[in-house]
């Protein structure tokens, strides 16, 4: 679904921040990009679909070959959740109907209409579907943001750090609407995330970065003390209960 | 129809059907105010004469006042200030900048250079005689028209150039032609420094902006090129609105940023550039217009944009009534009457502080 192979990349006359990254991951799981600040996970991220321009390496999703791209070809295949949206007067409706913005050409058709419809009714937002985003809290914004990526219909869903500032509550609620969309869908979501455990309840892969390196990549076994310590630099225990995974700083 | 039920829901119709009867509502104030600027003036023609003279019944008078004087008038206003309206929407959403207009990225400074360079080294203004004693005129309106056009698009090719040669953000853009129009302005005065009184005189009259030198001729070059700029903004309002969400955002919905923003910028300087060589400098129109709709349409370039250009229009027809009537007959100049209009909206603004989201 998602081949991202040598990615290098380097802020102008900095030193590279990705240095030779790869992914390959099928329909329908939840990848978690794990690492400290610095580390490369949002760059990484915005690489995958072109927001920032790789100096090197190839991607391709679901057979389209990224860098070869127009804008809108990539939308069609790949959806971004930013990690923080501007706000805007516009209502959650007309948010939501943007995301089909890949796919008209100067205005949204019925077929459009129908989607949108779709995603609010699926995030279960229509009894706010008129209200202005700018009056929405901070779960509310991220459900529409979702159903907005809902709507651009892609295989691939980019999240960067999508429960940031998010209380218990909606960061559960948030983390199990990508997982189930990933499974219901057979969409593959790559989500950046600094907590572990989140990222160990509702992730089925992981790739571990440290100074734009992979460290470690595969099951949620390459998240255990050892990887912790020389990713994250703190010493922490790795616990079962319940058949899942609990990290514990020590 | 069946069609036009599915959109949406109910709820979302009745919503969208609010902001086109609003736009209707301004449709219908626009017309009205052009109505108004007609028929009031030193020697008022009462509106029904007004409506059957442009239908071509009024007598020989009322003809040469309604058709000859007042109708190229109003309709300079109607264009330049929808034109202007919708500049400063767009300039507004793609710099993300509640502040930015054709004034602010140094267009409108540009112009006046422009015109400064024609009429004090050129020498296209002097003084002369008029029925209400000496009178200030711009004795080559072409070659002033020209060189403010020329020096509002030096403005724009140094930002499209600057953006070529480094990636500009919309920060650094208006930041860019914040300091563009200081330069400017900085080379006006200087000019009006080392000229004599009355070609400074010419070049202060020609900043004040006006309405009413402006012929057929000159009007339908406007037109054209509001029109075209109208057609295009249209086409652009989903990536309006996509980049409201910010700029990563925008390229994760497929929209090019750098091209719309590039573009975006050059077509509504040109516009402006049009639009403020032929009638001088007209202060915050572009600005005000967006700010007082936004509240009734909300963010959606859909009806914003439309919204900001028939408020820019009407704003201006009325501004251009109150210069004419004020202190009739002296015609007071139409810059000074919507900078009035505008400084309290400009405290408005930052006291409220909405914009700092």
């Amino acid at each position: 679904m998602i081949q991202a192979e040598h990615i290098q990349f380097a802020y102008r006359g900095m030193e590279k921040v990705l240095k030779n990254l790869c992914l390959n991951e099928e329909a329908g799981h939840c990848i978690a990009f794990l690492g400290n600040n610095g580390a490369g996970k949002s760059t990484f991220l915005k690489c995958l679909n072109r927001i920032l321009e790789p100096q090197g390496g190839f991607i391709a999703v679901d057979g389209l070959e990224i860098k070869s791209s127009s804008r809108a070809q990539i939308a069609r295949k790949l959806a971004y959740v930013e990690q923080r949206t501007e706000m805007s007067r516009l209502t959650v409706y007309d948010t939501v109907l943007l995301g089909r913005k890949p796919h008209m050409r100067f205005a949204p058709a019925q077929r459009d209409y129908d989607i949108t419809d779709e995603a609010i009714a699926r995030m279960q937002l229509g009894a706010l579907k008129l209200r202005y985003i700018d009056e929405l809290s901070g779960g509310e914004l991220q459900k529409v943001i979702l159903a907005r990526a809902l709507a651009q219909q892609p295989k691939v869903l980019l999240l960067d750090e999508p429960t940031a500032s998010l209380d218990l509550r909606n960061q559960h609620e948030v983390m199990r609407t990508v997982a189930n969309i990933a499974k219901e869908d057979g969409i593959t979501a790559v989500i950046v995330i600094h907590d572990l455990n989140l990222a160990l309840k509702y992730c089925d892969r992981f790739l571990m970065l440290r100074e734009g390196e992979a460290f470690c990549y595969g099951d949620s076994g390459v998240v255990n003390p050892e990887s912790i310590r020389a990713v994250y630099g703190v010493d922490a225990a790795v616990t079962e209960l319940n058949g899942e995974r609990f990290v514990m700083v020590l | 129809m069946k069609e036009q039920l599915q959109r949406g829901g109910q709820g979302y119709r009745s919503f969208i059907a609010g902001k086109r009867l609003f736009l209707v509502f301004l449709l219908a104030l626009t017309a009205l105010a052009f109505l108004l600027a007609i028929a009031l003036g030193s020697s008022s023609v009462p509106i029904n004469r007004v409506v059957s003279t442009l239908f071509g019944f009024g007598d020989a008078k009322e003809k040469v006042i309604v058709l000859n004087l007042r109708l190229p008038r109003a309709v300079t206003a109607i264009i330049a200030g929808f034109g202007l309206g919708i500049v400063g929407c767009v300039m507004q959403g793609i710099l993300r900048n509640p502040l930015a207009s054709a004034s602010t990225i140094g267009v409108s400074q540009g112009a006046a250079f422009g015109a400064a360079f024609a009429i004090i080294a050129l020498g296209g203004g002097l003084m002369s005689a008029g029925s209400s004693g000496m009178q200030l005129s711009v004795t080559s309106p072409a070659l002033t028209t020209l060189c403010a056009f020329a020096g509002s698009m030096l403005s724009t090719l140094f930002i499209v150039a600057l953006s070529r040669i480094r990636r500009v953000t919309a920060g650094t853009m208006i930041l860019a032609g914040v300091a563009l129009g200081s330069l400017f302005s900085a080379g006006t005065t200087l000019m009006e420094y080392f000229a004599d009184d009355v070609r400074v005189a010419a070049v202060v009259y020609w900043t004040f902006g006006d309405l009413g030198s402006t012929f057929w001729k000159d009007i339908s070059v406007m037109g054209a090129v509001v029109l075209a700029a109208s057609v295009y903004f249209a086409c652009n309002c989903w990536n309006y609105n996509a980049m409201q969400g910010g700029e990563d955002g925008a390229k994760g919905l497929g929209v090019n940023t750098r091209r719309v923003l590039i573009l975006g910028m050059v077509v509504g300087s040109l516009a402006a550039s049009v639009i403020v060589s032929y009638i001088g400098i007209i202060n915050f129109v572009g600005l005000i217009a967006p700010h007082l709709v936004r509240k009734f349409v909300g963010t959606d370039y859909r009806y914003l944009l439309p919204a900001s250009g028939l408020a820019g229009a009407m704003l201006l027809l009325f501004s251009d009534t109150a210069a004419r009537m004020i202190a009739a007959p002296i015609v007071l100049p139409i810059g000074a009457i919507t900078s009035v209009l505008g400084a309290p909206l400009f405290l408005w603004i930052i006291f409220k502080g909405r914009w700092k989201q």
